[in-house]
């Protein structure tokens, strides 16, 4: 019972380190620099798609990786081109209808994805030598990662750059008028945020092992939103804190005597109701600097 | 130094800026002055590129900068502030001067591993504006009169050689009215080239070298303060006698 337990805890660590992951490269784009980002999701499934089928096709884990997070962010450069002169709720939507669109192509290129059959045998990552088989190195690989990239996105997020990413968000044309190229920046920041995301991907196929879809579609896109938004726009510690409070709460469900059915849509109303209780009490989320508009 | 060449602008069916044609002289102040609606701000907005022109010409220094971006104009040395203050709410005085001053900031891998000093240089600029506030407070605790000051200082800090002003004054009480005046007056003694719009006709009068007066999108009248401003044409304007 105890060695289940443990074995299920793991797991659902490596599923909040992901999804800190990604909330913390949504927060880059969303938080620091304003960019209404729909198409989060996308990049996290171009960097599981891009990694697992590198890897099976000989590519070392480590390169695979990085391919994932190097297409992810090539499809962020994309859309910044696509989306340039759009703002606020219309960029809101353009991102997700780009969501829409690799959410089709990977249902429907079925020579390259399997389609709705997913891609199944994803091998577990080996790199230097060294092969993650079982969940608990998993984790302490992950939580390197994640830590990595927290502390290259603080970097960032404390520099010179990381506050002209903030001048974007708060004023574009009070920034150009210093000087500043808004749409490098705006496109800088959505590459970054991209390339995180994918390699978020690339962690969660390696993982899971499996990949289809069903899994980059609306519904994660929502739970990374909800991390954000309920740690704090502008805030890296908060997007770790949500991530930990929005993915374990719902897993409460799991030891109350429901069936499945229910305890699925239970779990979305639990985001809803967290989302609504934030945005009431602490509309800047729990470590927010700014407001939500 | 700068040329404003048969420049028209509409909006829909409204003709913001009809045929407007003037020269603005280097190392003198020039004031735009007319009603509201006059296309004064449309103007402005065509020179920093903000909005482009249906027709005409902006020439600066010899470039055209009609098609130009607002970044790559600012960069040639047109500094501008706006009649409502655009500054960054969530940064601090700080953060703005950095940005203002580095103008490599662009550069991700240059900015993130380099370290900032200067404090003593930023609290000497806040100390000129008459800024007195500490380099750490945010933008959004600024009252507004020292928000118009601190958006005339990061004009001025950014390398430039033409300063547009969109009512420095507007909306500020008589105490930092007479830091702004003072503040123009001695860029006007050190040869600065500007380029103000306002309304206050006894500060335009103080520190204009040269007036245009606009209305309904056209220049009507210029010359110096004296001149324009016991123009008839000028109190019809604004009387709409």
């Amino acid at each position: 019972m105890n060695n289940m337990f443990s074995a299920y805890l793991t797991h659902i660590l490596i599923i909040v380190v992901i999804y800190i992951i990604l909330a913390l490269s949504l927060n880059l784009a969303l938080g620091f620099t304003g960019l209404i980002n729909l198409g989060h999701v996308a990049f996290f499934g171009l960097g599981a798609y891009t990694s697992a089928l590198l890897n099976m096709a000989g590519v070392p884990f480590i390169l695979s990786m990085l391919g994932g997070g190097m297409v992810a962010s090539f499809f962020g450069f994309l859309l910044t081109k696509i989306t340039k002169k759009l703002k606020g709720d219309y960029l809101a939507m353009a991102t997700l209808g780009f969501s829409f669109v690799l959410y089709s192509i990977f249902l429907n290129w079925t020579n390259l994805t399997h389609g709705p059959m997913g891609i199944p045998g994803i091998p577990k990552p080996k790199f230097f030598g060294l092969a993650i088989h079982d969940n608990f190195t998993f984790l302490i690989f992950v939580i390197i990662i994640a830590c990595l990239i927290y502390l290259i996105l603080k970097k960032i997020t404390n520099s010179p750059y990381g506050k002209l990413l903030e001048g974007v968000r708060d004023d574009a044309l009070g920034l150009s008028a210093l000087g500043k190229n808004v749409a490098k920046l705006k496109s800088q920041s959505l590459m970054l945020s991209a390339f995180f995301a994918g390699i978020a991907g690339s962690l969660f196929a390696h993982y899971i092992s499996y990949i289809d879809p069903s899994t980059f579609y609306l519904t994660d896109l929502i739970v990374i939103f909800t991390i954000t938004i309920v740690g704090g726009l502008g805030s890296l510690k908060g997007s770790i804190w949500a991530g930990i409070i929005i993915i374990i709460l719902p897993e409460l469900l799991r030891f109350i005597d429901l069936p499945s059915s229910i305890i699925g849509t239970m779990r979305q109303m639990i985001y809803a109701v967290i989302l609504i209780i934030i945005l009431l009490l602490k509309p800047r989320g729990l470590f927010g600097r700014i407001d939500l508009e | 130094m700068l040329k404003i060449i048969n420049l028209k602008k509409s909006f829909g069916g409204v003709q913001a800026v009809k045929n407007a044609n003037f020269k603005i002289p280097a190392q003198k102040i020039t004031a735009l002055i007319g009603p509201n609606g006059a296309g004064k701000t449309t103007i402005f907005d065509m020179i920093s590129g903000f909005s482009r022109p249906d027709s005409g010409k902006i020439i600066y220094q010899e470039k055209n900068l009609t098609k130009l971006e607002p970044y790559k104009i600012a960069n040639l040395g047109i500094g501008r502030t706006f009649q409502q203050v655009r500054l960054f709410k969530n940064l601090t005085i700080k953060d703005h001067l950095i940005m203002t001053k580095n103008n490599e900031d662009t550069k991700i891998l240059k900015n993130i591993f380099k370290r900032q000093k200067n404090d003593g240089a930023h609290q000497k600029t806040l100390d000129k504006f008459g800024i007195k506030k500490t380099l750490g407070t945010l933008v959004s605790d600024l009252s507004y009169g020292q928000r118009k000051l601190l958006q005339i200082a990061l004009a001025l800090e950014k390398p430039h050689q033409l300063l547009l002003l969109d009512e420095p004054v507007a909306g500020v009480n008589s105490v930092i009215q007479n830091e702004i005046e003072n503040i123009l007056l001695n860029l006007k003694k050190q040869g600065e080239t500007m380029l103000l719009i306002d309304h206050d006709m006894n500060f335009v009068r103080k520190l204009a070298d040269w007036v245009i007066a606009l209305d309904a999108g056209q220049v009507i009248v210029e010359g110096t303060p004296q001149q324009v401003l016991s123009d008839q044409r000028i109190l019809e304007a604004y009387l709409g006698q």
